[in-house]
């Protein structure tokens, strides 16, 4: 299982993440993204790799849930 | 394992002070031939395994704010592949904390015997003392009589830490020797795993080092002898503020707030709250001055020893006006590499500077619990959540304060004397190497 965790030095708040994958990405006041901690589900899965591909500043990762 | 290790001088070890044992006090010699002829010379021969046993049956914990076990520190450096890399932290970058320039002031031997005994156990032969500008003349100094003495194998560079809060976090650290900006990177991978230029580094606060050096020659029971069950030991603490004579002093862990005052020459007048472990601390209400300056006691206030500070703020300073030029401080100090803190911090700053008027507040007081919840650990080091921890402590200690605040009134309206020190960030290019 995965979960979604992003380099806070690399991310600039563009927002790409959040429009691919609105159910697990909200983002904050700020511009920044709040990631959802839990598992990603299995049926999300394939969306979450887009938007890791897909981050302009590959900020975005997937990384063991433990 | 109770026994000394092997190699050990069987001289009688010292009581308490152990740390800062010049008779003398600060006029005191801190030469190496002074340190020879009182402690004997360090043990030789230890591989990591036999030292991360020595320290483990001690229960040594790190002193440099984050407790960790020193054991399990060593060990994983020691499972690493390639050739690892020592530091010794006297960054003290922390502003109310003086003990490890007193420490290498006084006892530098102590602190680069227990860096050779480590870089030994680790097969290391690179060692860097990273050091607050202040302690650099005396580092120097110690490290030219080893040179001369031809004491150690060890090549320890000196590397001076900017004068910057976050100079001392592990990372920075690690980016600052390998030649960059003193800020910290993201991780995994910790600096155990890839640190200095790559290599696998061990952090140790040079408190720690020292600890490791006495402990090496006395033996696990003897470091025993002092502290809790649970958490073994003396600690450096800097005590200042209101108290009639502020320094360093070394002290048992479990010692009470209220002796660690008195070791201090004890309160001048009326306590208002006591601070403990530094900026990512936490007050302690005046009630709680006969509280253990052990980690176990103070979780329930919301502390930790962190970097062994405690300020005495007296009854006629406003904590509010304190807390909000720290805040301000921190706000400033962050590395501004991660969108929240750099976002949020500085919005925290403005709210309790507003908190800290005499005046309604309005909504300011749901912003700043919005705010802090949203900078708290989504940083790539943890300078937002301990600024949270050190904003809901006074939050919480200072509550009746903040609502004499809303009615128009505070306790020093003319505004007190500063307690708590926020130097200004150096400013320039360079500023942060």
């Amino acid at each position: 299982m995965k979960r979604l965790r992003v380099n806070p030095i690399d991310c600039d708040g563009r927002g790409v993440c959040a429009e691919l994958l609105p159910e697990l990405v909200r983002i904050d006041e700020w511009g920044y993204p709040l990631l959802s901690e839990a598992p990603v589900p299995g049926e999300l899965t394939h969306h979450a790799r887009r938007a890791v591909a897909a981050c302009p500043r590959l900020a975005l990762r997937l990384v063991p849930a433990d | 394992m109770s026994a000394p290790p092997r190699g050990t001088t069987t001289r009688l070890p010292p009581a308490t002070p152990r740390l800062l044992a010049a008779a003398g006090g600060a006029a005191a010699d801190p030469g190496l031939a002074v340190h020879l002829g009182r402690y004997g010379p360090p043990p030789t021969g230890l591989d990591a395994e036999s030292l991360a046993a020595v320290l483990q049956e001690a229960g040594l914990t790190g002193r440099g704010g984050a407790g960790f076990p020193t054991h399990r520190k060593l060990r994983a450096v020691a499972a690493a592949r390639t050739r690892p890399v020592v530091v010794g932290n006297a960054a003290e970058s922390e502003p109310a904390s003086a003990k490890d320039r007193v420490l290498l002031t006084r006892s530098p031997h102590l602190v680069l015997d227990g860096l050779n005994l480590i870089a030994q156990a680790l097969g290391a032969r690179d060692a860097y003392l990273y050091v607050h500008p202040d302690a650099v003349e005396p580092a120097r100094r110690a490290l030219a009589e080893r040179a001369a003495g031809r004491m150690d194998r060890l090549r320890v560079e000196l590397v001076t830490a900017p004068a910057r809060f976050l100079a001392g976090q592990e990372s920075a650290l690690a980016a600052r020797i390998s030649g960059g900006p003193a800020k910290p990177f993201f991780t995994p991978p910790r600096v155990h795993e890839r640190g200095v230029r790559g290599r696998p580094t061990l952090v140790q606060n040079v408190e720690t080092l020292a600890h490791v050096a006495l402990l090496a020659r006395y033996g696990p029971a003897w470091f025993r002898a002092a502290g809790t069950p649970d958490e073994p030991g003396t600690m450096l603490a800097t005590v200042s503020g209101a108290v009639a004579v502020p320094g360093v002093v070394e002290l048992p862990i479990g010692t009470s707030v209220r002796a660690a005052l008195a070791a201090a020459g004890g309160p001048t007048g009326r306590l208002g709250a006591v601070l403990v472990g530094g900026y990512h601390g936490a007050w302690l209400p005046p009630g709680a001055v006969d509280l253990a300056l052990a980690n176990a006691a103070l979780t329930g206030y919301g502390a930790t020893l962190g970097a062994g500070v405690v300020v005495a703020l007296p009854a006629g300073v406003c904590g509010v006006v304190e807390t909000a030029r720290v805040l301000r401080y921190l706000a400033e100090q962050a590395a501004g590499q991660c969108g929240p803190c750099l976002s949020g911090l500085p919005l925290i700053a403005r709210a309790a500077a507003l908190l800290a008027q005499p005046t309604r507040h309005q909504d300011v007081r749901a912003h700043l619990d919005r705010w802090a919840a949203l900078v708290e650990r989504r940083g790539a080091c943890h300078h937002p959540d301990g600024t949270v921890r050190f904003l809901r402590s006074s939050l919480t200690v200072f509550a009746a304060e903040i609502a004499q605040h809303e009615r128009g009134w505070c306790v020093a309206p003319g505004g007190a004397a500063a307690v708590l020190p926020t130097p200004p960030a150096p400013s320039g290019p360079d500023s942060w190497r």
